[in-house]
């Protein structure tokens, strides 16, 4: 468990995943952010790595890293100066208190748990063979309400994403946008 | 300019029976037999070529004896899984008492290099083979100066790439300019992980190796951009977005056929998908035709190649997300269209055409040679692909991914889940669901794709010369096609 790759791999992928999370902060270029953020994500993905986690390891590369990067790349691209500056946001205030506040809470849940119920034999008693599997059989199990609310959630931004750009039909726009549907 | 007459015209040949219809028929016609060069070859050659021939077939014989006797099984000189080998030498490591952690790295860093073995060979022949290939498509010869055949081209080519000027442009963001030439090679040497060579040897046997391909594809997109907008050039730009847009669309059909994959096979271990395969004797591709048709394709518009290459359409945007990068960077973005181009190939034959197995012809022959012959067949594919068909628009492109692969690649994944469910259940015979399945899917993805063509299908124009608008947007597909065809 605590071997010496463990603890190597566990303070080096920390540093990673801090020193680029603050460089998404100190970065005075937005893309240059959004790369140290996707760092960041890689050094998540890699403590969740050695935790055995593989399965949520691998989310996160494929849906943080891979996606919402792309995401972020064509919000930056569609706002034409958000790309020049990363300095000064009305949102400096609020994001200090929402980071704090979810520091504190997670400091708390922290020093709350009783660790030793998580080492050695208790540990060892509740292992499961994969994740995948296990992930798969709670999903559709104990929490199939909430994945069903997430899915129904998923299909609704769909939906409204395909009624946003949809084409008007010729008569019932009254902007009349005719060079679009040319 | 002399005053001297002309020449007379020499004669004409005289007309022979059979005057080939094309240059290419021409060729073949002119190309010597088998038989007509067997007949030349001087008589101690032959003799020798016997020799070698009855000593091959001996050998052959003394392998075949071995391997019906089964006294190579499992044993570290067993070739035919490299696996083996890995772990005679673990025993014996542990046996010499050897701490497990130097054990572990030892064989990490002898399997890492096996795989990237593996890509940098073939970044050193790559780029000769399909020039050669593409020539043969285009009745050329190729690259035939450099060494024999040629065969010294892409090692010339590196060296003038390497020696060539850097320039980088005076806009550039220094910082992100660095970055994609390295990290687009990234999601091409580690996709190489889960791929299973034979049977004991895969590098990475992860639970996830599904979700892991696509997520590691999915980090390229990331570089893709950066070149084009660190450059800062107009065309890099076009070529990143275009890019860009065409792999995040193109990323869902191959989610959705791999979803059809792992419904049906029960796992996402890229080698018990291969042994479900084996152990069923039926390979993916005829059970869920649609599926790999979809990885196929999407992979092609993935990789960006032909006939998806918008992304650096030379004839467009000169090269598209790479045109700032000069020397050697620019060849390390051609350089990993050639690894991404096998480690497709790699993952379609592990997905869909059984990987290393063939219906126990691995018995006898090394399981990682049939997976390299399964790659370079859908290489030739690719390279097929590209000498033969033109390239799309992006809106054909965008189109197709959306309106059609993604659709009926849902409806694939709904019928393949109600499969998979049967097939979980039924006690019959495994020959009777699969075939009953293959019949199945067959059939509705004749039917669907034949009634979506319809539907959205464009209308060719009859008249190439006199371009043609079809009047109201309302109308389309077939039934267009037949109403010009009419008026």
């Amino acid at each position: 468990m605590d071997s010496t790759g463990i603890v190597i791999g566990f303070w080096a992928l920390s540093a990673i995943t801090v020193v680029s999370a603050l460089l998404v902060l100190l970065a005075r270029n937005l893309l240059h952010s959004l790369v140290f953020l996707v760092l960041s994500f890689l050094g998540m993905a890699g403590l969740f790595l050695t935790l055995s986690a593989d399965f949520i390891a691998v989310a996160q590369i494929l849906i943080y890293a891979g996606s919402i990067s792309v995401l972020m790349v064509f919000a930056v691209m569609l706002t034409p100066l958000a790309s020049r500056d990363n300095g000064n946001s009305l949102y400096l205030l609020p994001g200090l208190f929402g980071g704090l506040g979810i520091a504190v809470l997670v400091g708390f849940v922290a020093i709350d748990t009783e660790w030793a119920e998580h080492r050695g034999a208790a540990l060892a008693e509740s292992d499961f063979a994969t994740t995948v599997g296990t992930v798969g059989q709670l999903l559709l199990g104990r929490y199939v309400l909430a994945f069903e609310i997430a899915s129904v959630l998923l299909l609704f931004a769909f939906l409204g994403a395909i009624v946003l750009v949809q084409e008007r039909r010729r008569g019932d726009d009254d902007a009349s946008q005719d060079g679009a549907s040319r | 300019m002399s005053d001297q007459p002309l020449a007379p015209p020499p004669p004409l040949a005289p007309p022979t029976a059979h005057r080939p219809a094309t240059p290419m028929l021409q060729q073949i016609q002119d190309r010597p037999g088998v038989r007509d060069s067997l007949m030349g070859v001087p008589l101690p050659l032959k003799a020798a070529g016997a020799v070698v021939g009855l000593v091959t077939l001996a050998l052959l014989a003394g392998v075949g004896f071995l391997v019906v006797d089964g006294r190579l099984e499992g044993q570290w000189y067993d070739v035919r899984d490299l696996g083996n080998a890995t772990a005679g030498l673990r025993g014996w490591l542990q046996d010499e008492g050897v701490d497990h952690r130097i054990i572990w790295v030892i064989l990490g860093t002898i399997g890492g290099i096996g795989i990237l073995s593996v890509l940098g060979g073939w970044l050193l022949i790559g780029s000769w083979v399909e020039r050669r290939v593409l020539a043969k498509f285009q009745i050329r010869s190729g690259p035939n100066r450099t060494g024999p055949f040629g065969l010294l081209q892409p090692i010339a080519d590196a060296v003038k790439l390497m020696a060539k000027e850097i320039v980088i442009p005076r806009g550039a963001d220094r910082f992100l300019y660095y970055i994609p030439p390295v990290l687009i090679f990234v999601p091409a040497m580690l996709g190489w992980g889960p791929v299973p060579w034979a049977e004991r040897m895969t590098y990475l046997d992860i639970d996830v190796g599904v979700l892991y391909t696509i997520a590691i594809s999915s980090i390229g997109v990331l570089a893709v951009f950066l070149a084009g907008w660190s450059s800062n050039n107009h065309y890099s730009l076009l070529g990143a977005m275009r890019t860009v847009a065409m792999m995040v669309s193109y990323e869902i059909p191959i989610s959705l056929s791999l979803l059809s994959v792992v419904l049906l096979t029960q796992s996402m271990k890229l080698s018990e998908i291969v042994a479900f395969q084996d152990h069923y004797h039926v390979w993916l591709i005829v059970l869920i035709p649609f599926a790999a048709f979809a990885f196929l394709f999407s992979s092609t518009a993935e990789i960006n190649r032909t006939p998806n290459d918008i992304g650096e359409a030379e004839s467009e945007i000169v090269a598209g997300f790479y045109t700032e990068y000069s020397g050697m960077k620019a060849g390390l973005f051609m350089g990993v269209e050639l690894g991404h181009a096998i480690l497709v190939g790699a993952l379609m034959s592990t997905f869909f055409l059984g990987g290393y197995t063939m219906f126990g012809l691995e018995e006898w022959i090394p399981g990682y040679l049939i997976l390299a012959t399964k790659i370079a067949a859908i290489y030739f594919l690719f390279v097929w692909l590209r000498g033969t068909l033109p390239r799309f628009r992006l809106d054909q492109l965008m189109g197709y991914a959306w309106k059609f692969l993604i659709p009926i690649g849902i409806l694939q994944a709904f019928v393949v889940a109600i499969e998979a469910s049967v097939f979980a259940r039924s006690d019959a015979p495994a020959l009777i669901t699969l075939g009953a399945f293959a019949v199945v899917n067959l059939a509705i993805t004749v039917v669907i794709v034949r009634f979506w063509a319809d539907r959205l299908g464009y209308a060719p124009s009859q008249h190439a010369t006199r371009p043609q608008l079809i009047a109201d947007g309302t109308l389309g597909g077939l039934k267009a096609a037949r109403k010009i065809r009419e008026a």
